[in-house]
């Protein structure tokens, strides 16, 4: 199995606070990664940083071969590692379907220059209503995201992340907020994805469906990985019980 | 046509230049710009100071537009760091370090500016017809920015800089290039006006100018066009139809911010498009 991206000894502090603490661990292509850990352990401020949204103290972020350490987010997004935020950011004064094509337009929007000929949106149009129709989204292409409820406001995170043709999707706890049916639904449907080549980290603190989807799981712990391996197995461990918990 | 309405007509172009030239910046884009007058200044400066010096018109246009656009991507550098209110702030100083500036150079004419600008070597009414010509041009831009995935990312851009940075817009770049288009623009508008006015002051491009030129883009529909053309018309001709909107301009201007503001903040374009779409 090969490495897709790595993080290597990685530390960040904010106001004298660690969150993280020499952490490394690696993703391997195809595969459906949870990161789980006891609140501030550090899973959101990982993915942040290898999104390129925080930038950390030392240490090392490789992607596709690549040190992507100090490149900023938005070239992360075009070499393949795609973001959705914890608390979703729609672009509230486009349409649905304009959050997804602005996305799908990449090629579009590479260069000032380019988009500047460009006018025709017909082509991100039509994949942007392929992955809403796709995503459950089909009947909503036309609303603003302001009609949605936060269920389908997180699936047009997801769609729009999923339009930029991500190699590794890092979803910051795109179940959070929402009812066990939904969060069953949406866990489901991010679960497709490494069949269609994508590559997924996945940060939440849904357990139940954590250890129903992932493949692998990572641990944190005060910022750094505690343990990691098979769902069952891991969860089996004293002492990521005892993180968890507070007793063994 | 008489030479007054070549008059009214090129002041007009020069104004409806200036507001679309804004609008790229702010309407467009999302950055807030106080400070816009001084490149109308930076463009007529620079086309004066050239003219006096023998340069042909077509060349001074072409001089002051580069200046403008050059200096706008600099100043909009400064929008990489600062956002919304900050920069509203940052913009408005820069307009005055460029009055302050010119204010104190012999070369520039200090506080009486340059007079003795050559003709443009046409009659006032095909130089009106060149300003109409332009300012036409500059509409057709900005219809053809505003539907190109330019305008679409600008949009992204003005409305969540950090969720457009996530699907791999590099918004610094098109920030700047925002600033350097409007800016640019704003410098042909001041070139084309030393040829129509013939004298350039430093006052003609202070902080009202400024003011002046948001409030036709406010009035307009903060990032519309045709609003925007026809809120230039109404206020450029408003002190000229009636003596008391001369006298009271910057007070009626004021109020019309107000009301619009309170009751249409879209301006007269989202007002007709309110109106119109059932």
């Amino acid at each position: 199995m090969t490495v897709l991206a790595r993080i290597d000894d990685l530390y960040i502090s904010f106001g004298g606070v660690a969150a993280a603490n020499g952490m490394s661990f690696a993703v391997n292509t195809g595969e459906f990664l949870a990161v789980i850990g006891p609140n501030g352990a550090g899973k959101t401020t990982a993915l942040r940083m290898v999104a390129g949204i925080l930038q950390p103290d030392s240490g090392r972020i490789i992607f596709n071969d690549r040190d992507v350490t100090s490149l900023p987010t938005h070239v992360r997004a075009r070499l393949g590692l795609g973001f959705t935020h914890q608390v979703v950011r729609p672009f509230y004064s486009f349409s649905t379907i304009e959050n997804v094509m602005i996305a799908a337009g990449h090629r579009q929007t590479e260069s000032p220059w380019r988009a500047l000929a460009g006018r025709s949106r017909e082509e991100a149009r039509m994949k942007a209503a392929a992955i809403l129709e796709h995503i459950g989204l089909g009947e909503q292409i036309d609303k603003s995201p302001r009609a949605l409820p936060l269920g389908q406001r997180k699936r047009l995170e997801v769609a729009r992340a999923i339009a930029l043709e991500p190699r590794l999707l890092l979803l910051d706890e795109p179940l959070a907020g929402l009812s066990s049916a939904e969060a069953a639904t949406m866990a489901d449907l991010i679960r497709t994805l490494p069949a269609s080549g994508i590559t997924v980290v996945l940060v939440e603190h849904n357990l139940g469906e954590v250890l129903r989807v992932a493949d692998r799981i990572v641990v944190l712990d005060a910022g750094k990985v505690l343990a990691e391996g098979a769902p069952k197995e891991v969860m089996a461990r004293d002492d990521v019980r005892q993180a968890y918990t507070g007793v063994v | 046509m008489s030479a007054y309405v070549a008059s009214i007509v090129s002041v007009v172009g020069i104004n409806m230049i200036l507001a679309l030239s804004l609008n790229i910046i702010t309407g467009f884009c999302g950055q807030v710009s106080l400070g816009h007058a001084a490149f109308y200044g930076i463009g007529a400066y620079t086309a004066a100071y050239l003219s006096k010096l023998g340069v042909a018109l077509p060349l001074t246009l072409l001089a002051g537009t580069i200046t403008a656009g050059l200096i706008g991507v600099v100043v909009g550098l400064t929008s990489l760091r600062v956002r919304h209110d900050f920069l509203a702030v940052t913009t408005m100083g820069i307009g005055f370090v460029f009055l302050g500036f010119v204010r104190k150079q012999k070369w520039l004419g200090g506080e009486l500016g340059i007079s003795g600008i050559p003709a443009s070597g046409l009659d006032p009414l095909a130089y009106a017809l060149l300003i109409v010509g332009a300012a036409a041009a500059v509409i057709a831009f900005t219809v053809w920015l505003k539907r190109s995935w330019m305008g679409f990312t600008f949009d992204a851009v003005a409305d969540d800089e950090d969720a457009a940075r996530t699907v791999g817009i590099n918004v610094s770049t098109y920030k700047l290039t925002a600033f350097g288009i409007g800016t640019a623009l704003a410098g042909l508008a001041g070139g084309l006006y030393i040829y129509f006015a013939r004298i350039i002051l430093p006052d003609t491009f202070d902080f009202v100018q400024s003011i002046a030129i948001l409030t036709m883009v406010v009035i307009g529909g903060t990032g519309s066009v045709w609003g925007i053309v026809a809120s230039t018309i109404a206020l450029t001709l408003l002190p000229e139809v009636s003596r008391a909107a001369s006298d009271y301009r910057l007070l009626i201007f004021g109020a019309m911010l107000m009301l619009v503001m309170r009751f249409s903040p879209d301006g007269l374009a989202g007002l007709v498009r309110r109106r119109t779409t059932p």
